[in-house]
């Protein structure tokens, strides 16, 4: 156990990163890596040795994450989409004050799951295709695939939705 | 010479910057001679930046103690590891401050939440029916624990997971599925080597999915009530706070660990 302590607690900020940037809370992120940790700590003996760990128990955690998007998205609104304000919808990203860049956040909280997820892993976390795809538990070509297809889909939103303070201000549409 | 032609993943792995220094230059080759991808394929490095940067002061916070990985591991060996007579001096120490602090636990504003509440007043009704009953406390003995997890999850609708409690000194006794005003409900029954009685209760939650656990008390039998991925839980029976709170983190944790 002392040889999982130095081989998992090094990797504990980047899944806090990455199950903040699926949930958009805090709170909530950390509960998660927590069950995931749990989980892990339980299922340590189960693992292959010969692998890097990273892989192993981001693909923990992913489940969780996507166990619990799912179920969240399952369950009905209190409100109709159609009666809420924008303030209301933009709330979740108003409680992560430590994330900067907000555009590009909710740009990228309003891909599907599957090219978030991909997009989060390569980019943010830096997994290789091969991690990345263990991850996911789908084929490199579905990562590379997806990837594609996120940065198109997030780039096009960053792009549409240019404004002053943004990345792009060369953008911005003049009326 | 030719080359290979560029494909998307070629261009994806420059972004990511997983290509070889040869099949690097080749792509910088073809950018130079394609001026739009060339723009395209900024654009997506910057916002790859971008991201890295907007979420790296997570990285930079400092972990808060629950994520602690060597007091969980540390938390998870400790139940086991206790000798019996400790465990036993504890809970004669416990249930000394327990009748006090049973008392106190009233006042002091750390109500469970609507949902939990009424799961704690059921578990507590239930125990005050099945635990003091000498000739049929439970409906499936220890000895059929297989038939009673497939009754209690039939009757749930998803799977319901007994804990071991052998390490805290109680063994399982049994269970039934008892009603209550939410539906059905599971009930397993623990007794110690005294006959002391303890009753875990899980059923459906309604609304919360997940809640922290909170204490409750009623007549006299205390409990913890909690839920977890959407399934309630409560830990009740006729003893301290102090010796029952851990017993509930335990349960829980078992729950947590299987799932």
């Amino acid at each position: 156990m002392t040889e999982m302590v130095r081989l998992i607690e090094p990797l504990i900020p980047a899944l806090r990163r990455y199950a903040r940037a699926l949930l958009r809370d805090r709170a909530a992120a950390d509960d998660l890596v927590q069950d995931c940790l749990e989980r892990a700590i339980g299922r340590w003996h189960q693992r292959r040795a010969d692998r890097e760990p990273r892989a192993w128990i981001f693909a923990i955690l992913h489940n969780l994450a996507m166990t619990r998007l799912r179920r969240a998205a399952n369950r009905p609104r209190p409100v109709a989409v159609e009666d809420v304000g924008e303030g209301d919808l933009a709330n979740p990203a108003a409680q992560e004050d430590s994330l900067r860049y907000r555009d590009l956040v909710s740009a990228l909280s309003r891909l599907p799951d599957e090219q978030r997820t991909v997009l989060l892993l390569v980019c943010v976390e830096e997994l290789s295709y091969a991690e990345a795809a263990r991850v996911l538990d789908v084929p490199i070509g579905t990562v590379m695939s997806r990837l594609s297809r996120a940065r198109e889909r997030l780039h096009k939103a960053i792009s549409d939705n240019s404004r002053p303070e943004t990345a792009h201000p060369h953008l911005r549409r003049v009326k | 010479m030719t080359t290979r032609p560029i494909a998307e993943d070629d261009l994806n792995a420059y972004v990511d910057e997983a290509l070889d220094a040869e099949r690097r230059a080749e792509v910088v080759a073809y950018l130079e001679t394609h001026p739009e991808m060339a723009e395209r394929i900024a654009a997506h490095r910057a916002e790859r930046d971008l991201l890295r940067v907007a979420f790296a002061p997570v990285v930079e916070e400092p972990l808060p103690p629950q994520l602690s990985l060597a007091r969980m591991i540390e938390a998870r060996r400790r139940p086991a590891g206790t000798p019996r007579w400790a465990m036993a001096a504890a809970a004669i120490l416990l249930l000394g401050v327990g009748a006090a602090g049973g008392w106190s636990l009233r006042g002091m504003g750390v109500a469970p939440s609507g949902g939990l509440q009424a799961l704690g007043r059921e578990a507590a009704a239930s125990y005050a029916v099945f635990a003091p009953d000498q000739a049929r406390p439970v409906e499936i003995r220890a000895e059929n624990r297989a038939q009673l997890v497939a009754w209690t999850s039939r009757r749930l609708g998803r799977p319901v997971a007994i804990p071991d409690l052998a390490s805290s000194g109680y063994r399982l006794m049994g269970g039934r599925v008892v009603a209550t005003e939410h539906g059905p409900a599971a009930l397993f029954m623990y007794d110690d080597d005294k006959g002391n009685r303890l009753v875990m209760f899980a059923r459906p939650m309604t609304n919360g999915r997940d809640m922290p656990v909170a204490p409750h008390v009623q007549d006299g039998i205390n409990g913890y009530t909690w839920a977890d991925d959407g399934l309630g839980y409560s830990l009740v029976g006729a003893v301290a706070p102090g010796l029952l709170h851990p017993l509930a983190d335990e349960v829980r944790r078992q729950i947590r660990s299987e799932a």
